[in-house]
């Protein structure tokens, strides 16, 4: 692989906070235009790995370089080329929104009248012109969201960082932000965003990369991933000792998880083996659906609470 | 790490560019936006002073003219004082702890240390602010009665950056925005009393009067506040002068390096 091809690359790549190995050896490497979900339980090491990258945290061990630059020696010109919507609104409660973004291009050393013509075109695009003097305590969460998007961007950014870029949105906030960051990524910006939404994750990313205790346990295309651990479709079941029986015989090269009261059967098997399975035994409360992304994260990282 | 290097890493010379001025300016932005409520109180205190004790106070004691005169540089001094200390403690926790402005800042070219030398020099800006509007009002009053009162700018902002750099030590240490209220009572309440504000130092204990020249800042601003607005040059006033730069350089480089720490992990 030619190094033009990747733009990020970590190597053995260890954040440790005291004792506590938040980041723990990972490999990896971001390629040019895609746009790569990192998944994870709350403190699998996602947002510690995005932190490092855009050179917040300095890293304990490993190699970590962005477009070739090792983050330790080339800070300055490394954020120079990064966008970053972070996971807390650290807009400035202070200013207007047109002024949030002026303040945030002069931090980029960009001359105040390209300054305020990328700031138009940001509002513009982010849907935001009518905000353009409205103080931030003013704005509906899904605006700061588009706002912290449009800030991130004020640089024309290479790559863009977004750390769970609508966790708290609502339904209409949340698609609207997700068509945006569809558009960016057709003009060719490479994007990394952390999530914990799966649907989130199958919709906008080329690649994922699932994080558990600090490490990358799996990595591979949505779809693939989903084909590899869970199949095509999924069977659910009301619990029942009997149905259970009848089910591990028929499918007994299947996953069979049982959740609560509900019996989940998973199959490599073409579609339709659910269905003829149903017909001649009919169970109570059985659906059968698309497996789906959810399936193969909860299979990788359990369902055991977090935090 | 042994405890010299532990020392030594805090006093670390910070590697600092232009882009200090553009955190002072995100800074200045902010003040001129909110200017009617940050140039008011800031008038209205020395005059309330001035009255109480320059006139209501010093009628009992003596001759009024003369005692105003000799609060009135003290109260340029503690303008100086507050205007940078309130600044670099509530203000600068506000920003870094629930704005996350420094966060954000640091995300973009600017480094950590530039961040926090640009919070410094603007606390030193608030204190040549507010310097400023104390020293008109003691024109007014007609105490100023010597040319030299427009070196005070310049000590003032000197003297605003030690006060900055000793309250942002304070803030590198601050578990919560409720732990100012140490500094304020044991740190700057002991200053505004005894530096010489409003009697000279000299009527106290000659072991106080040691202790508040060698560990009270406010104490060697007063001196030159006085020196220079009633025009009473002394040799000791050099003295005063270098124990601020020296005080200044030490504490601007140590709150630097804890802040980093604070901020980096």
């Amino acid at each position: 692989m030619s190094s033009s091809e990747f733009l990020i690359e970590a190597q053995s790549l260890t954040k440790k906070f005291g004792d506590f190995v938040a980041v723990d050896s990972i490999d990896f490497r971001i390629y040019r235009g895609e746009c790569c979900g990192f998944l994870g339980p709350n403190g699998a090491g996602k947002t510690t790995t995005v932190k490092m990258i855009h050179c917040f945290w300095p890293l304990t061990s490993g190699k970590l370089t962005v477009a070739g630059l090792d983050v330790l020696d080339k800070p300055r010109e490394i954020k120079n080329m990064i966008g970053v919507a972070p996971q807390e609104n650290n807009l400035d409660p202070d200013f207007t929104v047109i002024h949030n973004l002026r303040v945030y291009a002069r931090y980029f050393d960009i001359p105040k009248a390209e300054a305020l013509k990328r700031a138009e075109e940001m509002l513009k695009f982010f849907q935001l012109e009518d905000k353009r003097n409205v103080i931030i305590d003013q704005l509906s969460g899904g605006m700061k969201r588009r706002l912290i998007l449009a800030r991130a961007l004020i640089n024309k950014p290479q790559i863009l960082l977004l750390d769970e870029p609508t966790t708290g949105l609502d339904p209409q906030a949340r698609h609207l932000v997700w068509d945006e960051i569809r558009s960016l990524k057709k003009s060719g910006v490479t994007i990394i965003l952390t999530t914990h939404y799966m649907d989130e994750a199958a919709e906008l990313c080329d690649r994922v990369l699932i994080m558990d205790n600090g490490k990358i346990i799996e990595e591979g295309t949505p779809e693939g991933l989903v084909k590899k651990h869970v199949g095509e479709e999924v069977l659910e079941v009301d619990y029942d000792e009997k149905v259970l029986k009848t089910l591990q015989e028929k499918f007994s090269d299947a996953g069979l998880e049982v959740v609560s009261d509900r019996i989940h059967v998973f199959t490599n098997k073409p579609h339709g083996v659910f269905a003829a399975f149903l017909e001649d035994f009919p169970s109570k409360g059985a659906t059968i659906r698309a497996a789906n992304l959810e399936d193969v994260f909860l299979k990788l990282t359990g369902r055991r609470l977090r935090e | 790490m042994n405890l010299s290097s532990r020392v030594a890493s805090n006093f670390k010379l910070p590697k600092l560019t232009y882009r200090v001025w553009k955190v002072w300016r995100r800074n200045v932005d902010v003040f001129l936006k909110t200017y009617k409520v940050n140039f008011f109180p800031p008038l209205l205190e020395p005059i309330l002073y001035l009255i109480a004790f320059g006139y209501g106070l010093g009628s009992s004691i003596g001759s009024i003219q003369n005692y105003a005169q000799f609060i009135a540089p003290g109260l340029v001094a503690i303008s100086i004082m507050y205007g940078s200390f309130f600044e670099c403690t509530y203000s600068s926790f506000v920003r870094m702890y629930y704005q996350k402005t420094f966060d954000a800042i640091i995300t973009t070219p600017i480094n950590v240390e530039e961040v926090i030398a640009g919070e410094l020099l603007w606390g030193a800006t608030r204190s040549l602010i507010n310097s400023a509007l104390v020293l008109a009002i003691v024109a007014l009053f007609g105490l100023i009665t010597s040319p030299l009162f427009l070196l005070v700018p310049l000590v003032a902002f000197l003297a605003g950056l030690m006060f900055s750099s000793i309250a942002m030590c304070f803030t590198a240490i601050a578990p919560n925005i409720d732990f100012f209220n140490y500094p304020s009572f044991l740190f700057i309440t002991p200053m505004f009393l005894l530096s010489g504000t409003f009697f000279p130092i000299t009527t106290l204990p000659s072991q106080v009067q040691i202790a508040a020249q060698a560990v009270l800042p406010l104490t060697h601003v007063v001196a030159l506040m006085r020196g220079f607005i009633l025009g009473s040059i002394e040799s000791y006033l050099l003295l005063s002068f270098v124990w601020i730069i020296a005080v200044t350089a030490v504490f601007f480089v140590l709150s630097i390096n804890l802040m980093k720490k604070r901020l980096i992990k």
